[in-house]
């Protein structure tokens, strides 16, 4: 199978063959980042924009890197809000970079759509990066990633995503991503955080976290922001922990062999018990390794790679 | 100039009847109805074709002054003569708000020779503010038809109460635009399950519904005529329904496009389905369409609101609320209402002639001899594909672009003087 899309946008557009095909792609990848010298000449003469319209030193050093590792010439741009006050448009924006040859523009935006629309907009692959509370397709598969990795395959799992879902575009794109490769979704957290008709995508809602974690597989921990409760959207972190943080007597609940996950940063004694945020189910750390490894695999496969070229 | 309107089907949307008959225009005025032959005249071919009043638009956006690069009263009024409109309503929201009497007059004077005939909507408050309200009777005075803060609710109820008052005391008409700007705050859309995966921060129907109901309780108290201005969801047709049988003097309308889309238009982040109230549920249309069956939705307007494309070819979160529609109603009034048998063709011109008329005071709406000859012509066969670059607004911000309407205008006469004929604006 080859991969023909010119972006990506969101898992919501994406078969679970081309999910797989990513996934697929990543393993040689992580091979690579073991290595000693992390440096392949696969991406010589490609080049490669990450555009931040939103502070993520964690995302974009993800791709920087990743895109390093393939020997890709990569290029940092902040966009600062100034240039959007001070009336540059993104369409106008992505035509600039378009006209420097850019190959790959890497985005965060806090617009919703925003990648989509840049996607409309300019002739180089987009990669979302997280785009408002829409989604972060990255981030997602790299979850997936190490769910595979641990558990051998998504489908039949039971995965619970814990806390603001509705401000959270790690979910949706969890959320996308896990029900198309067979995975059983709950979501749970205060009803306050929880999008209306949130069901429609095939999730499970649960406001009681216990029930949640019932048999659970997986525990996939979304970082509560502290703003929330200024926003009066629940009454106060330490009511907030009390209700849905995850401690180690809570995970008694789950399977036995279930995981943690979480995608940084954690407020550690919020949502996450210390212990369990580094105890041995929980693999917060190898996301982060399994996070530039699937970056590497769609810069790979957006610039043209094949995934059997590669593996032969 | 005579004109002998021939054969065509006359609808009188007060007595709820169509006949086959022929009107006399002559000097701008209805001369006669009936059969009639008159070699002097102009025969205009009707067979076939609804004869109907000028239809009225009581809810538009002309942008002027302020935002002529959007809209402005010469291309707003053609773009309602090729719509079939011979009158509008224009909003007070421009740069300055019309809370004065000075930017009515200059409204007025503008829309003196303009390709329909401009009625001006005067502020609630100053600024549209919803503080402190504006001189009444001053903006009454130089033509005002009615007053509301359009584009912004009345937060306060205090200050919607005295508004209330003190416009019935003057005898005018009050329109709200019903929202509760906390439950709407930073939405960018319906709220459920289309936003909920679009991640784009939801309106609730609620937010609407709380002020409606809160305006008909002021409506009950005050004796104000209060007009809703498009009421988009099933709650509030059900709480107009209710203040209706009650008696409260209340009237509503809605749009053609919370009457045909969904909030699935917004699948793809299309800021044309960007509007505020916004586009609601399946279950939300089909209470629109009861109720303009039923008749507690008295009037269809568009809500006109033109924008620059560079205004709408940005994110979705950055876009402004609006879409026009002046060119699409009433193509879309017949193939959504009137072809599926909800509304019948009086039914339907009722909604755009007597009815507004009604809402503001006005007399017209009926084709009667001795009053102005404001006349549109519908050919109900008539189909057309709409293409946005053709449309005479300014602004292009439709999400009708390539739909097929069938059932178009294809004659507008303003007090006697045509000025569209066959699809086309005469200059
Ligand atoms: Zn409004």
């Amino acid at each position: 199978m080859f991969w023909q899309r010119k972006d990506l946008l969101g898992l919501r557009y994406l078969t679970p063959e081309e999910i797989n095909l990513i996934l697929d792609t990543a393993v040689p990848m992580k091979e690579i980042i073991g290595r000693k010298i992390k440096k392949t000449p696969t991406l010589r003469g490609r080049s490669m924009v990450t555009l931040f319209y939103e502070n993520s030193t964690r995302t974009r050093s993800s791709f920087d890197l990743a895109g390093k590792f393939l020997s890709a010439d990569t290029v940092g741009l902040t966009a600062s809000s100034s240039s959007v006050a001070k009336g540059e448009s993104l369409r106008d924006t992505g035509l600039t970079l378009t006209a420097m040859g850019v190959d790959v523009v890497v985005m965060r935006h806090p617009a919703s759509g925003a990648a989509e629309y840049l996607a409309k907009c300019i002739p180089a692959a987009v990669i979302n990066a997280g785009d408002g509370t829409h989604e972060h397709p990255t981030q997602a598969l790299l979850d997936m990633f190490t769910i595979r990795e641990k558990k051998g395959s998504m489908a039949g799992l039971k995965v619970v995503i814990v806390g603001d879902i509705l401000h959270s575009r790690v979910a949706r794109s969890n959320i996308w991503g896990l029900t198309k490769m067979g995975a059983e979704v709950r979501v749970v957290g205060p009803i306050t955080l929880m999008p209306k008709d949130i069901e429609k995508m095939g999730v499970k809602v649960y406001h009681r976290l216990e029930d949640a974690l019932e048999g659970a597989d997986v525990v996939n921990v979304l970082r509560i922001q502290l703003e929330r409760q200024q926003q009066g959207l629940f009454p106060s972190l330490r009511e907030y922990s009390r209700l849905y943080g995850i401690n180690q007597k809570r995970l008694e609940l789950t399977a036995s062999d279930a995981i943690i996950l979480h995608p940084g940063p954690m407020n550690r004694g919020v949502e996450i018990e210390h212990q369990v945020a580094y105890g041995n189910r929980s693999f917060i750390n190898e996301q982060v390794t399994n996070g530039v490894a699937v970056r590497m695999a769609l810069l790979y496969l957006l610039t043209g790679g094949e995934y059997h070229a590669l593996s032969n | 100039m005579r004109y002998l309107i021939k054969g065509g089907i006359v609808v009188d949307p007060v007595a709820d009847t169509l006949t086959c008959t022929d009107i006399l225009v002559e000097e701008g005025m209805i001369k006669e109805i009936g059969q009639l032959s008159d070699s002097e005249a102009e025969v205009i071919a009707a067979e076939g074709n609804y004869v109907c009043p000028g239809f009225m638009d009581m809810h538009v956006h002309l942008r002027e002054p302020g935002y002529e690069y959007k809209e402005d009263i010469v291309s707003g009024t053609r773009a309602a003569a090729m719509g079939g409109f011979t009158s509008v309503a224009c909003m007070p929201n421009t740069n300055p708000v019309a809370d004065n009497a000075a930017i009515i007059s200059h409204v007025l004077a503008k829309a003196r020779n303009a390709a329909a005939r401009v009625f001006p909507i005067g502020a609630l408050t100053k600024g549209s503010l919803g503080k402190e309200l504006t001189e009444m009777a001053d903006l009454k005075g130089a033509g005002a038809v009615a007053l509301s803060d359009d584009g912004m609710p009345v937060m306060n109820a205090d200050i919607m109460l005295r508004v209330m008052q003190y416009a019935s005391m003057l005898e005018m008409t009050v329109i709200s635009h019903c929202e509760d700007n906390k439950l709407s705050e930073g939405g960018q859309m319906h709220e459920g399950a289309v936003s909920a995966m679009l991640g784009l921060k939801g309106i609730p129907s609620l937010a609407e519904e709380i002020m409606v109901a809160r305006d008909i309780l002021l409506s009950e108290y005050t004796g104000c005529r209060l007009h809703l201005a498009h009421i988009s969801t099933e709650g509030s047709v059900r709480l107009v329904r209710q203040a209706k049988e009650r008696g409260v003097p209340v009237t509503a309308e809605a749009t053609p496009h919370h009457f045909t889309l969904t909030e699935e238009a917004v699948q793809g982040y299309s800021t044309n389905a960007k509007v505020n109230p916004p586009l609601r549920r399946q279950t939300d249309v089909e209470a629109i369409k009861e109720g303009l069956r039923d008749g507690t939705i008295d009037v269809i307007a568009t809500d006109h609101a033109p924008h620059a494309y560079h205004e709408k070819d940005v994110e979705f979160q950055y876009a402004p609320n609006g879409m026009i529609g002046l060119e699409t109603a009433v193509g879309l009034i017949f193939t959504q209402l009137v072809q599926p048998g909800i509304l019948t063709v009086p039914q339907a011109v009722a909604k755009l002639t007597c009815n507004p008329h009604r809402v503001l005071g006005l007399s017209g709406g009926r084709l009667l001899p001795g009053t102005p000859a404001n006349i549109t012509i519908i050919d109900p066969k008539l189909s057309e594909v709409v293409d946005p670059t053709k449309l005479l607004s300014k602004s292009k911000n439709t999400p009708f672009g390539r739909w097929k309407l069938t059932g178009l205008p294809v004659l507008t006469m303003k007090d006697g003087l045509l000025v569209m004929r066959d699809r086309q604006l005469l200059e």
